[in-house]
């Protein structure tokens, strides 16, 4: 079998006396496509804040592309990276938040340039053609200019997903994307990351729109309880799932 | 259920849409004004006939002394707000740091210059040399503390230490105030702690922070006249010593008085300015 891309290894983590993971273990294939579904509460955010470095795991590893993130071994002993060296690593992740968090004080265009060009040092002319085409490739060539505030909760994730691109990631995180939309504004994200997944990036997808993840996962996990309870292609786990548990979700989501 | 546009409405109730609104009588409104445009009368009568010598005040608003009194004072209360906002962001940043010797040292120097008055604060640098009559780097540079410790410098060291307290806990609340996920969104691109804080959280915190340091900036202006009692000639200070040669007291007072006025009338539009600035982008129609 060809080395994962990504491979989360028997990683757990407490928060305080509550186990939010326990003995997770996952791998992604380069270009795949993962879709993580589960209950609110289940650990799913927090596995995927795990994989971009936004919480420090209690135990076991994450490699991304054969690093293993966050520490080094040395002499027999884990050392934790200094905080330079996780920013370094979190280079190669795009996050898409639940709630876009997209800085309010700078134009969607500044806000899509300013990874680039403030923490990357590149050349600030070509990075806002590269912002651009981003931004155009997402539907938005004509907001550049626009603020947040000025932008629709879609065109605001959009602008969102082009930030997260901006920083040429290998690895794209998406936290319910579409979970804060008005319902008619959740295609148009659905689509831009449709486009992503065609184009091989990628991708870890928490969602809990079932039809995306038919059409565009590769494989669909299921969590409950901070743990994996089900894991397959999407025709499986979602179609004909062999736990109760996942039968039970799927039913109260589709209701 | 569904409202067709058969259903029938109900008798009894007029049609509205012909009458004009009644302009309603604010009899608390007027009373009150009546009240205080009385009590202004009597307090224009008791100054009107009061042992103020009015062409005092118009001759010595502009003399030399008092013109360099006001502009030592907007340059000290500039120079030692400067100081405390510098001082103000550093020490917010210390405290809202993950390292706990740098939060315990903000901490402290907060508890010190908070707790102490500024007069005595301003007492002690300029009296610096009875405790240490030579200051400076060893082996670099040196000097005596009389001839360093001027008026000027003493005033803005103390002053502006004093207000950087303050002004780190108005910078706190403010860097509070910004949606962690703000800073979770810079760290995901990849932004160290001071980068995010610089680029993103402080930013943010500087629409919220503006009308406080308003009002700090306000409270410097007129504390810039307790230096006058370790000789920095501010505006006060000149007062003071015309109406030491000419008895003129309420006179000068007066005209330190409208001139703090002015100044501080002054600073509101440009606060409306600063906000108007940092409020990009956090209300609809910015552009
Ligand atoms: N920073 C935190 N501190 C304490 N508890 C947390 C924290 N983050 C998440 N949790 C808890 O961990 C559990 C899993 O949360 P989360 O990963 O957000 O679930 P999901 O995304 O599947 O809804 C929840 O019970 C949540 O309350
Ligand atoms: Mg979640």
């Amino acid at each position: 079998m060809i080395q994962p891309f990504v491979a989360i290894r028997n990683v757990s983590k407490a928060f305080g006396k509550f186990q939010a993971l326990q003995n997770v273990s996952l791998d992604v294939q380069a270009g795949q496509v993962l879709c993580l579904i589960g209950a609110s509460g289940s650990g799913k955010t927090t596995l995927l804040r795990c994989v971009n470095q936004l919480v420090r795991i209690d135990r076991g590893g994450i490699w991304l592309d054969g690093d293993l993130l966050g520490m080094r071994v040395q002499n027999g002993r884990l050392h934790v990276l200094n905080d330079a060296e996780i920013a370094r690593q979190r280079l190669s992740t795009g996050m898409v938040f639940q709630r876009f968090n997209l800085f309010p004080h700078m134009t969607a265009l500044q806000n899509v340039a300013e990874g680039p060009v403030q923490v990357q040092r590149r050349k600030a002319g070509e990075v806002k053609a590269e912002a651009l085409e981003l931004l155009a490739r997402v539907g938005l060539a004509d907001k550049a200019a626009n603020y947040p505030s000025q932008l629709s909760g879609g065109q605001q994730q959009r602008v969102a997903i082009a930030r997260a691109l901006a920083m040429r990631p290998k690895l794209m995180l998406f936290d319910e994307p579409t979970s804060a939309l008005d319902p008619e504004l959740v295609g148009e994200v659905l689509a831009v990351m449709k486009e992503l997944a065609r184009s091989h990036m990628t991708m870890i997808v928490v969602t809990h729109e079932l039809g995306f993840a038919r059409e565009v996962a590769d494989r669909v996990v299921y969590m409950d309880a901070g743990r994996i309870v089900e894991e397959g292609p999407p025709g499986q786990v979602l179609s004909a799932p062999n736990e109760a548990r996942t039968k039970a979700f799927l039913s109260a989501v589709l209701a | 259920m569904s409202p067709g546009p058969a259903q029938a409405l109900a008798e009894g109730f007029p049609d509205l849409s012909g009458l004009a609104v009644a302009r309603r009588m604010r009899w608390g409104r007027w009373t009150a004004a009546l009240l205080i445009v009385l009590a202004l009368l009597a307090l224009a009568r008791a100054f009107a006939n009061g042992q103020i010598e009015w062409s005092y005040v118009g001759r010595f608003l502009t003399v030399p002394a008092i013109l360099d009194g006001i502009i030592n004072t907007v340059v000290m209360a500039v120079a030692a707000m400067a100081l405390g906002i510098v001082l103000g962001v550093v020490v917010a940043i210390m405290r809202l740091s993950p390292n706990p010797v740098l939060r315990a040292v903000a901490g402290g120097y907060t508890w010190l210059f908070r707790g102490t008055p500024v007069i005595l604060q301003l007492l002690l640098w300029f009296n610096l040399a009875l405790v240490f009559p030579v200051i400076g780097v060893p082996g670099l540079w040196s000097g005596r503390a009389v001839d360093l410790m001027t008026p000027f410098l003493s005033a803005l060291l103390g002053l502006g230490i004093n207000q950087g307290a303050y002004t780190s806990e108005v910078m706190r609340a403010g860097m509070l105030s910004v949606d962690v996920g703000q800073y979770e969104a810079a760290q995901a691109i990849g932004m160290s702690h001071l980068r995010a804080l610089r680029r993103i959280i402080l930013p943010q915190a500087m629409r919220v922070v503006i009308p406080p340091l308003g009002n700090e900036f306000i409270s410097m202006v007129k504390m810039t006249s307790l230096a006058s009692v370790i000789q920095y000639p501010e505006v006060l200070h000149s007062a003071e010593n015309i109406y030491y040669a000419n008895s003129r007291v309420i006179e000068l007072l007066i005209v330190a008085g409208i001139w703090y006025l002015a100044v501080v009338s002054a600073l509101t539009p440009l606060q409306m300015l600063l906000e108007r600035r940092f409020a990009r982008g956090l209300t609809g129609n910015s552009g």
